[in-house]
């Protein structure tokens, strides 16, 4: 098949991808999104291996097909509370697979700059791409596969780490090897070496140094960061491996390639900052790991905690109109979006409006909490969004939190001195009565107190989400 | 085994309170104490022996015998010398004892080296609130306030018009909205009379608003104190000051039909706000309640614990014992401040008291303790009230808005065109060096890009997660890559291009089945 219809197809399989990025929009037309994705991606394989160059398609099939089914228990084995670790481990896959194709690409460049004139004549596909360039083009194109090859590292060893934090592999704390950020500018400027000096001799070693920096500095990245920053983690690392994708097609030559990256690049771009956004910091400070530092010391927190049970909730409940439920990540810890979900379900039949108010950085996942409830069978029409639904909180009669606390830290907006001051968080301590309910006293991912917990129309109940709110149903018929 | 909490009928004529109800006496179990009670104690408040039985109370026929079994005693009323007499040092003893007028009581106390809490000593603190027993009869002595002034009042509240013609609603003036003020106001605006409240404290014209009452100001200059500073309570006012305010209640006083004055300022005769001439004002069939004539009362002609008719048939309600008048809700109330006091005392739960002086609530409400007298206490460490209100937002007019809209117009567009500038010369800079070839992969990156930041910010919050899966299933579009490279010579090239193939294959089915699973989950209701 000739050159033409591959071109052509993709073309059209570069439609049906923005037309399933853009059709994320709502719900419903999400849907048909999805098999817009899939047909592009069924043409775009089909084009590519009719089209010229490629060879072998047999064995191509057999590895698509092994790794579809290997992919289709994935997908259909994983809880949606463990959604972030298999995002992150499916990153780490696009970054290996750029790391590979980028030290193909650099192979056969010199395989095919070894050979004499004839032999180049007689090469098909990738090579005899290859074999057309002129001096400048080559030395391009070793810049671009050098940078697929690094972004792509980054990306694996970042989404490994990135993974064992979110599966509980490794400790969720942030944690530095001395020396901190010092040793990432330093593997940073060895690569920076390695790109000049590959960029004059085309040779293995400064490439295999690049990796190995670059995989490094993926690890020790990643590693510095704290769990409660992971929305940005996993969406930054999603934007890198659409970079690396983007790289891997200039030096290919291959437009669809560089169009997708370049799609799936900025939408993690994107996401990264609505995450920073939401927690008020900017985008440097949170993948430099910790929190900013305070100007002065913090308001002092007067009161104390006051307890209560499953009895005196329910009766609170019985007597609401208007309830918002705050969830955060202890409820997905917990596994407590069923009952949640369930007392949802009961409160609603007894004709009280029942909203859920989300947060954009609660859990560990853009959106995590809006699937966790989907999985529940929550509608998502009374699922709102902080903008949404901020300004209601007045008219509430309770609100109940279940596993958040930064985000509904009063702090942020009473104490200048606050790390988070200035962060917006949802406003709930300002419904007549709130419920939190939490495994301990202990402060959240920040480390800060949180003064909520020692308002007056604050009750605490203590105990684990799901439990707890199994007792509860218990009450509430 | 724990101490034991007994509860005496209290001996004050007409008293019907109880400081220990049942369901209080359960929670007080729980807390690891056992509970007594004498005889009949509850009787008045409408507690039975046999529902005190059923708590798992004791029930102990005689006082003296009650007051020899317990370890520690709660009641309501201060407590007669005979009372006193019979503590010992280990005894505690928790009740009202208004220890500034009562030298006798606190002596005799000490001599006894008995602990002795005072619930009217309770900080005003925020977490000493729901302790505070004075702030919970004062609730109930406003309620009930307003109750009985409608008892001797012989019109409704409301206004209606009824096919026998059209009554106004009553007119309710309250002085001095403290927790009982604003709790008759609150009863008033309820019963539908149109109300009306003064206090000497601006600052709380907010809070009575918001019960539906209307603030009466003066109009007078002078600097107010700030409530905040003397504990949430009124302070003395200049001579000026209390000038203007009777000359405002004189103007008032023709048209009011139901006065309950509650102004007390602690430690002092209750100051006279209502004179003889503004009563002679009022209508006949008017009622006064003084909710303040157990300190001498705000009313002139206020006779305390009596109910007088004065010449122009207006009735002065005197009584002191509004609480007691509902004993049975006061009690609740009374029993359950007491019970959070005793929690705060047992911090172990093990029904042992820890009398811990560092405390601040409990070291303000104790006056005697082991032998010494600890009245007065020295001021908290904690403010009694938060921090002054922040100031409000300046307004914006409808110019100002516009000017302001008008300039992050323009910043926005010096921006974007500044953005576009520095991009265009960039794009530019590279088209000088890179050859045409890369030019032509450079500007169809460049439009993607553009198209994704445009594709993506219409993405619904909500479907975060399903962005993040269908893009991941996606990037795995580098198995072109992979793909064109696998029919190479070289067979570490072939070996590479089909691992990436492989993994590339797990990421589309997985990313995109997953998605479709997530998808799918998300439902109207």
């Amino acid at each position: 098949m000739d050159f033409g219809f591959t071109t052509a197809a993709y073309v059209v399989a570069a439609v049906l991808f923005i037309l399933s990025l853009g059709g994320l929009s709502g719900q419903e037309s999400a849907k048909r999104a999805v098999w817009y994705g899939i047909a592009g991606m069924a043409l775009a394989v089909f084009a590519t291996l009719i089209g010229p160059g490629s060879g072998l398609w047999l064995l191509s099939l057999v590895l698509i097909a092994a790794g579809g089914v290997i992919g289709y228990f994935l997908a259909n084995r994983v809880q949606m509370t463990q959604m972030p670790e298999l995002v992150a481990a499916m990153h780490s896959l696009v970054g290996l697979a750029a790391v590979f194709v980028g030290f193909n690409a650099h192979i056969e460049l010199g395989r095919v700059l070894a050979m004499d004139e004839s032999e180049r004549k007689a090469l098909e596909g990738f090579a005899a791409l290859l074999a057309k360039k002129d001096a400048v083009e080559i030395a391009i194109l070793r810049v671009e596969l050098f940078l697929g090859v690094f972004i792509g590292a980054i990306t694996f060893t970042g989404s490994v780490v990135a993974y064992g934090k979110l599966a509980g592999k490794v400790t969720s704390a942030a944690t530095k090897l001395p020396g901190g950020h010092m040793l990432n500018a330093g593997a940073a400027a060895i690569s920076l070496i390695a790109l000049v000096w590959y960029f004059n001799t085309g040779g293995w070693f400064p490439l295999i140094i690049m990796t190995i920096a670059a995989l490094f500095i993926g690890y020790h990245l990643i590693m510095g960061i704290g769990g409660a920053d992971m929305p940005v983690v996993v969406s930054m690392l999603n934007s890198y491996s659409g970079w690396a994708a983007a790289a891997i097609g200039f030096s290919l030559g291959n437009d669809l390639l560089i169009v997708v990256g370049a799609l799936v690049g900025s939408s993690g771009a994107i996401l990264s900052y609505i995450m920073c956004k939401a927690m008020n910091r900017s985008f440097i400070s949170v993948i430099l790991g910790g929190f900013g530092g305070t100007t002065g010391p913090a308001m002092e927190v007067e009161g104390e905690q006051i307890a209560i049970d499953a009895d005196g909730v329910a009766s609170a409940l019985e007597d609401a109109d208007q309830i918002i439920i705050i969830p955060g990540y202890g409820m997905a810890v917990a596994q407590a979006q069923q009952n949640v979900a369930e007392l949802t379900r009961r409160l609603r039949a007894k004709g009280k409006t029942v909203r859920f108010a989300i947060h954009p950085v609660a859990g560990r996942l853009p959106g995590h909490m809006n699937v966790l409830l989907a999985e529940a069978k929550v509608p998502y029409d009374i699922v709102m969004e902080m903008d949404e639904i901020n300004e209601d909180f007045p008219d509430t009669d309770v609100a109940i939190v279940i596993g958040s606390n930064d985000i509904v830290n009063p702090a942020a907006q009473e104490d200048p001195n606050s790390p988070i001051a200035g962060m917006p968080v949802l406003e709930c301590w300002k419904a007549k009565q709130v419920f939190v309910s939490k495994r301990g006293q202990g402060t959240g991912y920040s480390g800060i107190e949180n003064p909520l917990f020692y308002k007056e129309n604050t009750r605490m109940f203590y105990g684990d989400a799901k439990a707890s709110l199994d007792k509860l149903l218990t009450l509430i018929s | 085994m724990g101490q034991k909490i007994g509860t005496p009928r209290e001996v004050f004529p007409g008293e019907a309170r109880v400081a220990m109800t049942p369901d209080s006496a359960k929670q007080l179990q729980k807390l690891g104490f056992e509970c007594a009670i004498e005889a009949g104690a509850g009787a008045l408040a409408g507690f039975s022996d046999e529902a005190y039985a059923e708590a798992g109370v004791e029930i102990i026929k005689t006082p003296a015998a009650l007051w020899k079994a317990a370890d520690i005693i709660t009641k309501v009323r201060q407590p007669t010398e005979t009372e006193l007499k019979r503590l010992t040092s280990d005894k505690t003893l928790i009740s009202f004892f208004n220890p500034a007028g009562n030298e006798e009581g606190l002596e005799l106390a000490k001599s006894k080296g008995a602990s002795v809490i005072a619930m009217e000593m309770v900080p005003r603190i925020s977490r000493a609130q729901k302790m505070d027993a004075l702030s919970s009869m004062a609730n109930i002595a406003g309620y009930r306030a307003v109750i009985e002034a409608g008892n001797n009042f012989g019109r409704f509240f409301t206004g209606q018009i009824t096919a026998a013609g059209k009554v106004p609603p009553a007119k309710v003036l309250v002085v001095g909205a403290g927790v009982a003020g604003l709790a008759a106001i609150g009863t008033s605006t309820s019963l539908g009379a149109v109300t009306y409240a003064f206090d000497v404290r601006p600052e709380v014209a907010e809070q009575v608003e918001s019960m539906g009452a209307e603030f009466v100001y003066l109009d007078f200059k002078e600097e107010q104190q700030d409530g905040a500073a003397t504990g949430g309570y009124a302070s003395v006012s200049s001579p000026e000051f209390r000038e203007a305010q009777l000359a405002k209640f004189r103007e008032l006083a023709p048209d009011m039909d139901i006065v309950i004055t509650t102004a007390l300022i602690p430690n002092r005769e209750a100051p006279k706000l209502w004179l003889e001439d503004m009563v002679k004002a009022m209508k006949p069939g008017s009622v006064i309640v003084d909710l303040a004539a157990e300190k001498g009362g705000n009313v002139d002609g206020t006779v305390m614990d009596e109910k007088v008719v004065t010449d122009n048939g207006v009735t002065i309600i005197g009584y002191t014992d509004f609480p007691s008048r509902m004993a049975a809700q006061s009690s609740t109330l009374y029993a359950t401040n007491i019970r959070h006091m005793m929690t705060d005392l047992t911090p172990e739960k093990d029904g042992q008291i820890a009398h811990n002086m560092e405390d601040d609530v409990i070291r303000g409400a104790t006056v005697t303790h082991e032998g010494e007298v600890t009245f007065p206490p020295p001021p908290p460490k904690v403010q009694a009230i938060a921090a002054k209100s922040q100031e409000k937002p300046k307004e914006l007019t409808p110019e100002e808005l516009r000017a302001k809209e008008m300039a992050d117009f323009k910043a926005q567009t010096k921006q974007q065109v500044t953005l576009l500038a520095v991009g265009a010369a960039l794009i530019l800079g590279v088209g000088l060096v890179a050859p045409a070839s890369f030019m032509q992969h450079f500007i169809v990156f460049v439009l993607a890009v553009f198209v994704g930041f445009q594709v993506i910010w219409g993405v619904a919050h909500s479907l975060h997660t399903p962005l993040m899966a269908v893009t991941n299933a996606i990037s795995s579009i580098i198995i072109l890559g992979a793909l064109m490279q696998i029919g190479s010579g070289s067979f570490l090239v072939i070996l590479l291009a089909a691992l990436s193939v492989f993994m590339a294959g797990i990421n589309i089915f997985g990313g995109f089945l997953v998605t479709r699973r997530m998808l799918a989950m998300f439902q109207k209701s």
